[in-house]
């Protein structure tokens, strides 16, 4: 009868915090992987337009940059001040955007090909000359599918 | 003498430094997305062969001058107003002679529509800052997402923004995103600046 008699105060068993590091270490690695650190160091100065209608791009990895505007001040002593493009790590003319994305198109899956898109990522101060060049460009390398890159924004001033 | 085993160490502060990796990869990584505007260049044209001629009531002249200043088909422009003048012209909702001819298509889910043969011509000057060309290239862009909207607002009771999200997870609303789509096409053509200065 008093075999299953309480003793007394028994106090909670503590919970084990010993799978605790286990849980941690997995969503370390979840985001080790995920994370991609910044695909290239910016060169240029590139203070993006606000646009209303700026819409969400889809699919990262379809997507290549092409950076213009001015050069950072320490580049500035050996490029001049003038506007330039930026295409991956290093400052580059017009005329290398067209092997550039051929090399860009040669990367993607055959089948992801007419998806790609070139993000023309693009200080407001620049002129439009610079970006009507690498706009033939892109004709003459037949990639149509291009983005102004801006800025979402509720309401122009 | 006895052997001693190795005394354990201690794992109470694993926790703590996975944890501060962790901290560190979540406060780096960026979840930033590209946003922007998404447009179509044209096709490159050998250079034999003359484009087709277009009616002058089909085209719709934007230019912003190297003192980015507007002339809308001419004359010099308000870029407040340049909104539903771009409605106006697409829209043509009086038939009226000197705004675009309207072919009845065909579509899909909407039935016969009237889609207009109007083209925004958006032409610039090498000296126009990009700032200014974005300002229009939004307002354009902001014409066609209205007409969208109230077509689709008309027809399906959903605004064509609505309707693109709900069509990321049903096809029968993806459907009608492309009936829309085809019934507005975003026709802007952004011309060489060179064709600009023989105006």
């Amino acid at each position: 009868m008093s075999r299953f008699k309480k003793k007394g105060e028994k106090s909670l068993p503590g919970i084990s915090t010993s799978s605790l590091p286990d849980i941690v270490f997995m969503l370390l690695f979840f985001f080790m992987v995920t994370t991609k650190m910044k695909e290239v160091t910016l060169k240029v100065v590139v203070r993006k337009p606000d646009a209303t209608q700026a819409s969400k791009l889809e699919n990262k990895s379809l997507i290549s940059n092409i950076y213009i505007g001015k050069p950072l001040p320490r580049y500035q002593s050996q490029y001049g001040d003038q506007p330039l493009l930026q295409l991956d790590d290093a400052f580059a003319k017009p005329k290398d955007v067209v092997p550039w994305v051929l090399q860009e198109i040669e990367k993607t899956a055959e089948f992801e090909r007419s998806k790609r898109t070139v993000s023309l990522k693009v200080d407001r101060e620049v002129k439009m000359g610079i970006v009507t060049d690498v706009k033939e460009q892109l004709r003459e390398a037949n990639a149509l599918k291009i983005n102004y890159s801006a800025r979402k924004a509720a309401i122009l001033e | 003498m006895a052997k001693r085993s190795a005394p354990e160490i201690n794992t109470g502060s694993m926790a703590d430094i996975a944890f501060l990796l962790l901290v560190f990869f979540l406060v780096t990584t960026t979840m930033e997305q590209d946003t922007g505007i998404q447009r179509k260049l044209p096709e490159k044209q050998p250079e034999n062969i003359t484009p087709p001629e277009v009616k002058r009531r089909n085209v719709f002249i934007v230019l912003v001058n190297r003192n980015d200043e507007l002339l809308v088909n001419g004359e010099p422009g308000d870029i407040n107003l340049l909104k539903d003048r771009v409605k106006e012209f697409i829209l043509n909702p009086r038939n009226s002679e000197d705004l675009p001819e309207k072919t009845p298509t065909v579509i899909e889910g909407l039935g016969t529509y009237e889609v207009s043969k109007g083209v925004i011509s958006l032409q610039n000057d090498r000296l126009t800052s990009f700032e200014k060309y974005m300002q229009v290239q939004d307002v354009l862009t902001r014409a066609f997402n209205e007409l969208r909207n109230e077509l689709a607002s008309a027809k399906f009771g959903k605004t064509f923004d609505e309707l693109q999200i709900l069509g990321k997870t049903n096809p029968d609303y993806d459907k009608k995103v492309e009936a829309i789509k085809k019934a507005i096409p975003i026709s802007i053509s952004e011309a060489e600046p060179k064709q600009t200065k023989s105006r």
